[in-house]
């Protein structure tokens, strides 16, 4: 089993969210993260979905993904060639062990009453790292955003996965909307 | 500036537009504003007795001309009983569209009377749904589910559409053409990867042909035939692909799986080579997955990606339509064949011979009473070429698959893969509506046919006379079976009683039919025959079979191919070079 980031574009439209989770629930995939928000174009969601797999399976759910009418394109975002962040906000104890920790990791943090409300970003290795030691000093209450990515780079997903938006009905012999076809 | 109409004229306008022609269907609250332009269309509405006969009505009909099969029911319930009908249409990859009505806009998500989220509920069950609020959407949307439906890999798509959309006014627009970001289905296959196929198929020593219902959606029978005969390799075709390949022809192996012939299950087993065409390893096929066709490369093409790799991993994949694909394949492989070609008649003289050892066959009962196979073969025999069959799913299923001879694509209808009972009588509505000038049977169980039998009334009302005959063992003869060989013949709720109530003769005639039984192998022809004379009204014909005759060959449910057995307890005897 070994984690994977995928990028996915979809339309904008209601029920694509439920769509895609019906999908991984029936199909039985396990869905370490998911985050969901808008794009640089507005009829065109993006989802970043971190899945724990096996590595041949990954193609099938690509395939399955992609079956979706309303998902218009997949990439896998591979740790060499992207950005990948995820958001932490975190309640500790305000003590000066904890406030040593959150200075360590360079997280932004503000005090009140007792707790020190820290936010920090990092690459889902380093949060999890981070987040292991605030554990030492009592975690009072936690929120993350689950990773989201992107290829870095001139290209956009959108180059690689929306050229044929609008010509759909057309056959496509160059597989251009799904990385997993080339 | 055109002129302002209704959603509801708007909708069948685009239906009209779609070039449908009829469409099954119950009117209903949510879907009533529907209704009154459809009193006016051209469109020819069967009014059914329930949803779920509309749903697989559809599907027979579709399954049968190749065209979108379209239901239509109204909200909450209605929208519900077309639950069974869209799964199997799934499963099995049939073009079919269903319109539903939904509550008014304001009123979704209040739990208002007759409220489902019936797009919520079919999602996994659709290739694709809509939930359509506003009355300009309604076209684009129709004219989308249909193209949706009926390219790529087939399927059903669901357009629910709000009330007071129906109600509100717009203005017509129907898209020139369809333009969808996220679906653009593959049509032709990769010339590399053709001819890299090609290559297996000249090298192999043992090809087989696995051919699956694909070839039937694709209408490439005709290519098949052709490369088949170009490689003269066996064929085997599936419970889905009955007819896409003749079973007169020398090269034809009958079924495969579960209850295959034992030289098509065997074939598979030992080939080094499977030519899968529109085939998607399923279950009832392979047996034990780890253990099925173990020694054999595959060049597995279908039209949809995602079945690629998914049960079996496929050396050579060819994405495409199945059509365009062989049209590639054949001139490569002649080309292959030019080079080289590797002798396969030592195979072909191993798979002939037991196709001679191991003929399908059944034995009579011992107390003189019916024998079910020998009933449905004398159906097909009777009924000719042309004749559609469309089975219920059980037993009968299983004997109408292996004991009637099927020439010609789109002459079996039955439901594969989700194995609904009950589908029999309302697709063979559909078909006989697809196809009024061919015979039309349904052959049925009795289990299966006390529950959709009430679309007898439709057919009788309709002028839609098809043919039903109702193989009568008076229990779940297939559960009955797995009670005997599984379950140490404890018969645990599947005795229905039915050749004392109810009265399926009298059921029949009191649903505007003629009804009539059988009871003795002498009385067969004749009572076939009858049946076969009448084409003003539906005929039900219940036949009082023993209900304790099996359906063989049999690989039980999650072992190897390799434990087929021909009969209880009974392993074929296989030379001892063979084992």
């Amino acid at each position: 089993m070994a984690l994977h980031t995928l990028a996915v574009l979809v339309e904008n439209s209601p029920g694509v969210l439920a769509r895609v989770a019906s999908l991984f629930s029936r199909r039985g995939y396990n869905i370490d993260s998911l985050a969901v928000g808008p794009t640089e174009n507005p009829k065109v969601s993006r989802m970043t979905i971190v899945l724990n797999l096996e590595g041949h399976a990954l193609d099938q759910v690509n395939a399955q993904l992609f079956k979706l009418v309303n998902v218009i394109g997949i990439s896998e975002m591979k740790p060499t060639n992207s950005i990948q962040r995820e958001l932490l906000l975190v309640k500790v104890a305000n003590n000066s062990k904890s406030l040593e920790m959150v200075k360590k990791f360079g997280a932004k943090y503000s005090e009140s009453n007792g707790v020190l409300e820290v936010e920090a970003v990092g690459e889902r290795a380093q949060i999890e790292k981070f987040l292991s030691e605030l554990e030492s000093v009592g975690i009072k209450e936690l929120v993350q955003s689950g990773v989201v990515a992107m290829e870095t780079g001139a290209t956009t997903l959108a180059d690689r996965t929306l050229t044929t938006l609008g010509t759909a009905n057309q056959s496509s012999g160059d597989n251009s909307t799904a990385d997993y076809q080339n | 500036m055109s002129q302002k109409i209704t959603g509801a004229q708007s909708l069948v306008k685009a239906l009209e537009q779609t070039g449908v022609e009829v469409m099954f269907g119950i009117p209903g609250g949510a879907i009533l504003p529907a209704y009154d332009p459809i009193y006016d269309s051209k469109i020819r509405h069967i009014l059914v007795r329930h949803e779920q006969g509309a749903g697989h009505a559809a599907t027979g009909y579709a399954q049968v001309t190749g065209k979108v099969g379209v239901c239509i029911a109204t909200s909450g319930p209605g929208a519900t009983n077309l639950v069974t009908p869209l799964a199997d249409a799934q499963m099995d990859s049939v073009p079919i569209v269903a319109i539903t009505g939904q509550v008014p806009g304001p009123a979704i998500g209040t739990d208002a009377f007759q409220e489902a989220d019936i797009r919520g509920v079919t999602m996994p069950i659709t290739k694709h749904n809509y939930l359509i609020t506003n009355p300009d959407d309604i076209p684009n949307a129709i004219a989308e589910a249909f193209y949706i439906a009926s390219t790529g890999r087939p399927g059903p798509v669901l357009v629910d559409i709000a009330k007071d959309a129906l109600q509100m006014q717009t203005n017509f627009n129907y898209p020139k053409n369809v333009k969808l970001a996220g679906y653009n289905p593959v049509s032709a296959p990769d010339k590399n990867l053709v001819n890299q196929a090609a290559q297996l198929i000249a090298q192999s020593k043992k090809p087989v042909f696995y051919v699956g219902g694909g070839i039937i959606k694709a209408n490439a029978s005709a290519e098949l035939m052709q490369l088949a005969q170009l490689v003269n390799a066996p064929v085997v075709t599936t419970l889905m692909a009955r007819g896409a390949f003749p079973d007169s022809h020398p090269l034809h192996l009958g079924m495969p799986g579960m209850h295959g012939t034992v030289a098509a299950v065997t074939a598979l087993q030992k080939a080094d080579l499977l030519i899968t065409l529109g085939a998607r390893f399923d279950d009832r096929v392979t047996g034990k997955l780890s253990s099925f066709a173990t020694k054999a490369k595959v060049i597995h093409a279908d039209i949809d990606p995602a079945e690629i790799g998914k049960n079996r991993h496929a050396d050579v994949p060819l994405i495409g339509d199945l059509k365009l694909t062989l049209k590639a394949l054949i001139p490569s492989v002649q080309t292959e064949f030019a080079k080289n070609k590797a002798d396969i008649s030592a195979w072909l003289n191993e798979v002939n011979s037991w196709r001679q050892r191991f003929p399908l066959g059944f034995d009579e009962p011992a107390d003189g009473s019916l024998s079910p196979q020998y009933v449905i073969k004398r159906i097909g025999e009777i009924s000719g070429p042309d004749a559609i069959i469309a089975a219920g799913v059980g037993q009968h299923q299983m004997w109408a698959s292996q004991f009637i001879n099927y020439e010609k694509p789109r002459t079996w209808l039955n439901s594969g893969g989700l194995g609904t009972m009950g589908y029999a009588v309302p697709a063979a509505m559909g078909a006989k509506v697809g196809a009024p000038n061919q015979t039309v049977w349904a052959i049925d169980g009795d289990g299966c046919f006390q529950m959709t039998n009430q679309e007898l009334v439709t057919c009788a009302l309709n002028n839609i006379p098809i043919k039903v005959a109702v193989i009568n063992n008076e229990s779940l003869g297939m559960v009955r079976q797995w009670q005997t060989l599984f379950y140490n013949q404890r018969y645990s709720n599947t005795d229905l009683h039915s050749k004392r109530v109810p009265d399926f003769k009298l059921l029949a005639e009191a649903m505007g039919c003629v009804g009539m039984r059988c009871e003795k192998k002498s009385d067969v022809d004749k009572t076939i025959a009858a049946a076969m004379a009448i084409n003003d009204r539906p005929v039900v014909v219940d036949f009082n079979v023993h209900r304790d005759a099996m359906v063989w060959p049999m690989v039980a449910a999650g072992t190897s191919n390799d434990e087929i057995t021909v009969a209880r307890s009974m392993a074929p005897v296989w030379d001892s070079q063979e084992l």
